[in-house]
């Protein structure tokens, strides 16, 4: 028998993120799923292409709403994205939807020649990416994916965060008319809190405003954050929070605003500490003379802690209490 | 006015001699299976295609997908001659901020893939052909491979949806010229029958000569319905230059003046022919 799966958040944490108001959204795949179905029902040259993946890209439904929109492929993802460049070059909008340990890794080639060197405007859907699948091991871990499409020219790399972004971060793929990556999770998420409602690719979203230092996480770290700043208020620091939905085209400003009106700056985000998020503002924030403290809070390059995401997350500090801890030390 | 099978031979005698002229004016290029593979585009492009410089954005246009891209100076020339650029464009040929770079882009008319990494095409017009299907549009996808390409597992890949999808408006030509970088394919790791393998994976296959016009006139634009069709096309890799013919060296091999000259002279007096 097993134990029962733990918990992302300590009952310390729930109680922050009760005491600010914040309420437990679905996973962003479900938004995925729920967004997507609704654009193809309103434009019939919308188009799902999966891998044998329509179960856990949660298409189910949008299998059997619009079968006639649905490709699948089987279990053949450089298919998946040869297929789907196929598509989008005759003027479809597509969804290639699969795991993105599989998705980033073996189709990679695929992704640089069909999708981005041609300029094929395919949306490119990581499902269950980062460490979602948890205790299946590394082969279902995606935590090279930013690394690896950064460093290829002419691709979109969005990352949302709660629900709100993931909807958002949808629509403006299937608008945008350019190759992009979007990166989903499998679990539950808290709705962070919106002073507004304004989404855009390329725009990082400021979610608290604090300042003796910054938090600049991506995807579903960033409640970690969140939750951290709130939990270091009661000690009197002030933290401000930034969502980055969009990994590439990186929003430079905004990130730059909140490292100079603060002396510490935190990144955080479920991949490698290699070639992410951190490097990302790292070279921003060098190449502009910023030199706040700077830690880069991910996955280390090592041999992966085993166990549920939630048990990864708090292994590396991905966690109310482990941010809260390298907060302080650097603060110190 | 359509073109007699005797103009098109003179014209497969034409874009030899220019491939050899672009490929000697860049001091790069893929000599041989550029000559292997001029009659297939030749038909293709005079023939079959229906395409054209103006209606090259056309959604229901035919499309033409070169997967083996390093042939791209066959494509380059037979593009040219139809008018989607000037043949003088050609002499930027991989030189410095030229979109004719070693293998095919779209930054070139005419061309609709960036291809040359081996493997991909046959996927794409598989996603192509699934379109035309999804859209009820009439356009017809073929694909042109090497058979040395064919050892990349993407292609079975692609096979197999092709076959799963009944795409009957979808062409793959393999330019079987039995010789790849390295050596003959059957040496190098033999993918041997073709016409068999491609048969299991659902496909309706025939063997034809690669350099005979109205053999691939024929292949080319029959089709079966309710399955993909794929032209096993037996070729002799450098075809048309006797020193070159069924010789692995000239797979990127580009002449010497002296060896330049005789090819060209062999070319020129089977033209003055005619």
């Amino acid at each position: 028998m097993s134990a029962p799966a733990p918990s992302m958040y300590s009952s310390e944490a729930v109680a922050i993120a009760k005491k600010i108001g914040l309420t437990m959204g679905k996973a962003n795949l479900e938004i995925y799923a729920d967004t997507l179905l609704a654009l193809a029902k309103a434009d019939r040259n919308v188009i799902a292409v999966t891998s044998d993946s329509r179960g856990s890209g949660k298409l189910g439904p949008f299998g059997q709403a619009l079968p006639e929109q649905i490709v699948e492929v089987g279990i053949a993802e450089q298919n998946l994205v040869g297929i789907s460049a196929g598509l989008a070059s005759c003027g479809k909008t597509v969804f290639a939807t699969s795991p993105g340990c599989f998705l980033s890794a073996r189709s990679l080639e695929q992704i640089k020649n069909d999708v981005a060197y041609s300029d094929i405007p395919v949306n490119l859907v990581a499902i269950s990416a980062g460490v979602s699948y948890g205790a299946l091991g590394t082969t279902h871990h995606s935590l090279h994916d930013l690394a690896a499409l950064r460093a290829i020219n002419n691709i979109q790399i969005l990352v949302p965060a709660d629900n709100f972004e993931a909807r958002e971060a949808v629509k403006a793929a299937a608008a945008s008319n350019k190759p992009a990556y979007l990166r989903f999770g499998k679990a539950p998420l808290y709705d962070l809190p919106r002073k507004n409602d304004s989404f855009a690719i390329g725009k990082a979203r400021v979610i608290r405003e604090g300042s003796d230092m910054a938090f600049i996480a991506t995807g579903e770290t960033v409640i970690h954050a969140l939750l951290a700043a709130e939990n270091m208020a009661g000690s009197n620091i002030g933290a401000t929070v930034i969502s980055v939905p969009t990994v590439r085209p990186l929003d430079a400003e905004t990130i730059l605003a909140a490292a100079r009106s603060c002396r510490v700056v935190i990144t955080v985000e479920e991949h490698l500490v290699h070639g992410g998020l951190g490097e990302a503002v790292a070279s921003t924030l060098l190449q502009a003379a910023v030199h706040p403290k700077f830690r880069i809070v991910g996955i280390p390059d090592e041999y992966t802690a085993t166990g549920s995401q939630a048990d990864i997350f708090r292994h590396y500090g991905i966690s109310m209490e482990g941010l809260s801890e390298v907060a302080a030390k650097l603060l110190r | 006015m359509p073109l007699s099978d005797d103009q098109l031979i003179r014209k497969s005698l034409e874009y030899r001699r220019t491939t050899l002229e672009i490929i000697k004016h860049a001091g790069a290029g893929h000599t041989g299976g550029s000559l292997s593979c001029i009659d297939i585009l030749n038909v293709l492009y005079n023939r079959v295609l229906r395409v054209s410089p103006e209606t090259r954005k056309d959604p229901h246009r035919d499309r033409y997908i070169q997967s083996k891209g390093h042939s791209v100076e066959a494509l380059f020339t037979i593009l040219a001659d139809r008018g989607y650029y000037d043949r003088k464009e050609l002499d930027s040929l991989c030189g410095y901020n030229s979109h004719f770079v070693g293998h095919p882009t779209r930054k070139v008319p005419g061309v609709e893939f960036n291809t040359g990494a081996l493997g991909h095409g046959l996927a794409i017009g598989v996603g192509c052909a699934l379109a035309a299907k999804k859209d009820k549009s009439d356009f017809r996808t073929y694909v042109l491979m090497g058979d040395g390409e064919l050892a990349e597992g993407s292609v079975w890949e692609a096979a197999m949806a092709g076959a799963h999808y009944d795409l009957d408006n979808l062409w793959a030509i393999v330019d079987h010229n039995t010789l790849q970088i390295t050596g003959r394919t059957r040496d190098v790791c033999s993918n041997e029958p073709l016409d068999e393998k491609f048969a299991a994976f659902g496909w309706e296959v025939v063997v034809i000569d690669g350099h005979s016009i109205p053999a691939l006139t024929k292949a080319l634009m029959e089709r079966t319905e309710g399955a993909p069709r794929a032209i096993i096309a037996n070729t002799t890799k450098g075809k048309g230059v006797s020193f070159m013919e069924d010789v692995g060296k000239w797979h990127h091999g580009v002449p010497s003046d002296e060896e330049y000259a005789k090819a060209l002279a062999e070319i020129d007096s089977i033209l003055a022919s005619k």
